[in-house]
C-alpha cells in the first residue's frame, strides 16, 4: 500500500509532535502559537496535547525571545522558535549570531545548543517589503547554524525529525508558496540526514541545482525542455548548511554544465558560494561557464506585476536552462 | 552585621579580595603586554559579586557581562582558570577561544560573560524558563550594568520574566557611566528599581559598596526566586575605579574628586573595619586572608605562564556539536 497523502505542513506538524511525544525538555515560543495554532497552522492541536508550559505564546519581541531560547538551551533544554513569516527573525539575528551560534565554540563543546528556528520565507502572493524575504544565505556564511530548506512533505517531515535531535541550532525554512503542497508521507517516524541532496529528475544534458520553492517550478519545465532535447538532471540540495557538493560535482561530471536557480539575492549568495566552490574543485569538468539565475537585487515589490518582474518564473527558467544549453 | 556569623563574613571579604588581587594583577599583566584585546576590570565593585553569589549554589546559573572576572571569580571559576583564559592559554576556563569577556565554566554555573550588552538578561530569564519547566528550585542570575538599562534586552528580558512568573534574579550594577555616557545623560528616569516595578517585578535599591547589605537583600530575594514568587531585581549603587578598559584613556568624563570620594568608600575596606568594630571578626582573621590569597594570585599567574598555548590544529573544533 502506498503511504497516505498529506500536507506540507501537517507532515512538519507530525514530525514536531512526535518528537514532542518522546522529548518532555521541547517546547515553543511564537506569537500565536499556543490555542490558536500559528497563523501557518504549525502547531494546531499541539496545545491541548501538551499544555501551555511547552507552547508558549509571546508578546511580539523577538530579541527578547530568541535570547530566551539561548539560555534555555543552554541550561538543559530544547527549544523551539517560531517565527511565523521569517522577516521577523532580523530583530532577532544579533542574539541568533553572536550568541547562539557561538556558545558551543567558547564553551569547547561543555555546552549544547539545540534550537529549532523556523520561519515561513519567500517572495510571492503579494506579502511585499516586510514578509517576503529569504535569509538562508545570511545564515550559511555565519558558522554554527544548520540551514535546512525541505520542498516536500516527505521531507519536511524528515528534516524536522532530524532537526529536533541535532545538537546545533537548525534553521528550518518553510516556503510559503509549498505550504499546501500534499504528497506521500510514511506514517512513522524517520529522518533525514543533513547534507544529503536528493536528484529530483535524472537527466544527462544539464544540471541544475535549484532552491526552495524553486525546486518545483524549475522541474515543471522539464518536461517540455526534454521534448526539445535538453535532458535536466535536477538537484534539490534540501539542505544549505551543510551542502552536499558531492552530489553536485558527480552530475556536473556527466553533464559539463551548471545552472544554480535561486529566488534570493544574486551578490554573494548560494549561487555564488555553489559557482566558485565548482570552479575550485571541478574547473575542468565545465564545458560553460557556472550560470545563476536569481532573484532581481530589489526590496520585494507589492503590485502583482512588480513582483512577477523580480522572481525566476517558468519561462524564465526554462530560458536560462536553454541558453546554457547552447553555450 | 551582627546577623551574619563570622564564618559569612570571611567569605565575602576573601571573594572580594580574591576578585581586587586578581583585577590589580591583570592590570599590570595587560601593560606588561601579557594580554590582549580588551580586559574591563571589577575593582571598586566587589562586593556585589560576591554578596550575590554567596547565596547561590553551585547549580544557580550566573549570566555576566563584558565586566565578568568578578562574576566569575565569585561564582567558583578559580583564579588559575581566569588568569590562564586572559593569557590565553589552553588551561583557560574557555580554553583560550574567549579571552576576558568571553568566560565559561557551566561545570560551576558560570553561564558565560558577554561581550554585548543586554544578552546576559534575556540569557538569564531563558534558564529560568528551563529550570520552570524542567520543575526545578534551581535560580538564574543576571548580572548588567546601567547602561543595558537603556537597551531593549531589559524591557523584554525583564517583561517576559514577569508574566512567566520565572525564577530570575536581575542585578543591575548602576556604576553612574556606561563606557563613558553619564546614567543622568542617558535616561531622565534614573530610578531602575522603579522600572522594574512598572513590569510588575519586586525591586529594590541599596548600597552596592556594602557586602553586608548586598548579601543580606541578595539572599531575600534568592529565597523568593526559589520559592516561585519570582522574578526580582536589585540595583546595587556602586562606582568603578579603574578605567572602562586597561590601557584607555580615563578623563574627559569623570572627575578625580569623585574618583576619590568612591575610593573612600572601598568595599572591602569598609567591610574589614565595620567587622573589626562590631567585634564580629579580628584584624588577624582578615590578615590571614590577605596573606593566603596573596600567595594564590601569585599561584595562579605562575600557573598561567606556565601552561602550554591552545593547539592550532583544535582552533576549527567544536563549531559544530553533533547531529544524529
Amino acid at each position: 500500500m502506498s503511504p497516505r497523502e498529506i500536507s506540507y505542513t501537517d507532515a512538519a506538524r507530525e514530525a514536531l509532535a512526535a518528537a514532542m511525544e518522546r522529548d518532555p525538555t521541547i517546547f515553543i515560543l511564537g506569537e500565536g502559537i499556543g490555542e490558536r495554532g500559528g497563523n501557518f497552522n504549525t502547531t494546531v492541536g499541539l496545545y491541548e496535547r501538551f499544555g501551555p508550559m511547552r507552547l508558549r505564546d509571546t508578546p511580539i519581541c523577538e530579541r527578547g525571545f530568541t535570547g530566551i531560547c539561548t539560555g534555555a538551551a543552554m541550561t538543559g533544554t530544547r527549544p523551539v522558535i517560531d517565527f511565523m513569516i521569517v522577516d521577523f527573525i532580523l530583530d532577532g539575528v544579533g542574539e541568533l549570531v553572536n550568541q547562539m551560534a557561538r556558545i558551543q565554540y567558547l564553551t569547547q563543546g561543555r555546552l549544547k545548543m539545540p534550537v529549532l528556528i523556523r520561519g515561513c520565507f519567500g517572495i510571492g502572493s503579494g506579502y511585499a517589503a516586510h514578509h517576503s524575504g529569504n535569509y538562508y544565505s545570511l545564515f550559511v556564511n555565519i558558522p554554527g547554524f544548520h540551514v535546512v530548506l525541505p520542498t516536500t512533505p516527505y521531507d519536511a517531515k524528515g528534516l524536522m525529525a532530524t532537526a529536533l535531535r541535532s545538537d546545533n541550532p537548525v534553521i528550518y525554512l518553510e516556503n510559503k508558496s509549498l505550504l499546501n503542497c500534499r504528497g506521500p508521507v510514511p506514517e512513522e517516524d524517520y529522518t533525514i540526514p543533513f547534507g544529503e541532496a536528493v536528484i529530483r529528475r535524472l537527466g544527462s544534458g544539464l544540471t541544475v541545482v535549484a532552491v526552495g520553492a524553486m525546486v518545483p517550478l524549475t522541474l515543471s519545465v522539464c518536461d517540455d525542455l526534454a521534448s526539445e532535447g535538453i535532458e535536466v538532471e535536477l538537484i534539490d540540495p534540501r539542505t544549505l548548511a551543510p551542502l552536499d557538493l558531492s552530489t553536485i560535482l558527480e552530475s556536473l561530471a556527466k553533464t559539463g554544465r551548471l545552472l544554480v536557480v535561486d529566488e534570493s539575492f544574486g551578490p554573494c549568495g548560494i549561487g555564488a558560494e555553489i559557482s566558485a566552490r565548482v570552479m575550485e574543485l571541478a574547473f575542468n569538468d565545465l564545458d560553460a561557464p557556472v550560470r545563476r539565475l536569481n532573484g532581481e537585487h530589489t526590496p520585494t515589490p507589492y503590485s502583482p506585476t512588480l513582483e512577477a518582474a523580480v522572481i525566476p518564473s517558468a519561462a524564465r527558467i526554462a530560458d536560462a536552462i536553454r541558453n546554457l544549453a547552447a553555450d | 552585621m551582627t546577623n551574619f556569623a563570622p564564618d559569612t563574613i570571611l567569605s565575602l571579604y576573601r571573594t572580594m579580595v580574591r576578585i581586587r588581587l586578581c583585577e590589580e594583577k591583570l592590570a599590570r599583566a595587560y601593560q606588561a603586554g601579557k594580554i590582549v584585546g580588551a580586559c574591563h576590570t571589577y575593582v571598586g565593585q566587589e562586593a556585589i559579586a560576591a554578596g550575590v553569589c554567596q547565596s547561590l549554589r553551585d547549580d544557580d546559573a550566573v549570566f555576566s557581562t563584558h565586566r565578568g572576572h568578578g562574576h566569575a571569580l565569585a561564582k567558583g571559576v578559580t583564579p588559575r582558570q581566569l588568569i590562564a583564559e586572559l593569557f590565553g592559554r589552553a588551561s583557560g576556563c574557555s580554553g583560550g577561544r574567549g579571552g576576558s569577556m568571553h568566560l565559561f565554566a557551566p561545570e560551576v554555573g558560570l553561564m558565560g560573560t558577554s561581550g554585548i550588552v543586554g544578552s546576559s538578561i534575556l540569557q538569564a530569564t531563558g534558564a529560568g524558563y528551563s529550570f520552570q519547566l524542567l520543575n526545578t528550585d534551581r535560580i538564574s542570575v543576571a548580572f548588567f550594568g546601567d547602561g543595558a538599562v537603556s537597551n531593549g534586552a531589559f524591557h523584554e528580558g525583564l517583561n517576559l520574566a514577569a508574566i512567566w512568573d520565572l525564577p530570575v534574579l536581575f542585578v543591575c550594577e548602576d556604576n553612574l557611566y556606561a563606557t563613558e555616557v553619564p546614567f543622568d545623560y542617558a535616561t531622565r528616569n534614573t530610578n531602575v528599581a522603579a522600572r522594574a516595578q512598572g513590569y510588575g517585578l519586586t525591586a529594590t535599591s541599596l548600597d552596592g559598596n556594602d557586602a553586608v547589605e548586598v548579601c543580606a537583600v541578595a539572599g531575600e530575594m534568592v529565597k523568593l526566586c526559589r520559592e516561585g514568587k519570582g522574578p526580582a531585581l536589585m540595583v546595587c549603587h556602586t562606582y568603578r575605579t579603574r578605567p572602562h578598559a586597561e590601557g584607555m584613556r580615563d578623563g574627559g568624563y569623570r572627575t578625580q574628586e569623585e574618583i576619590d570620594a568612591w575610593k573612600q568608600r572601598d568595599p572591602i575596606s569598609r567591610l574589614r573595619q565595620t567587622a573589626v568594630e562590631a567585634g564580629t571578626v579580628t584584624d588577624n582573621q582578615f590578615a590571614a586572608i590577605d596573606e593566603e590569597i596573596a600567595a594564590e594570585i601569585t599561584d595562579a599567574e605562575e600557573f598561567a605562564e606556565s601552561s602550554p598555548w591552545p593547539d592550532p590544529a583544535t582552533a576549527t573544533e567544536h563549531v559544530y556539536g553533533s547531529t544524529t
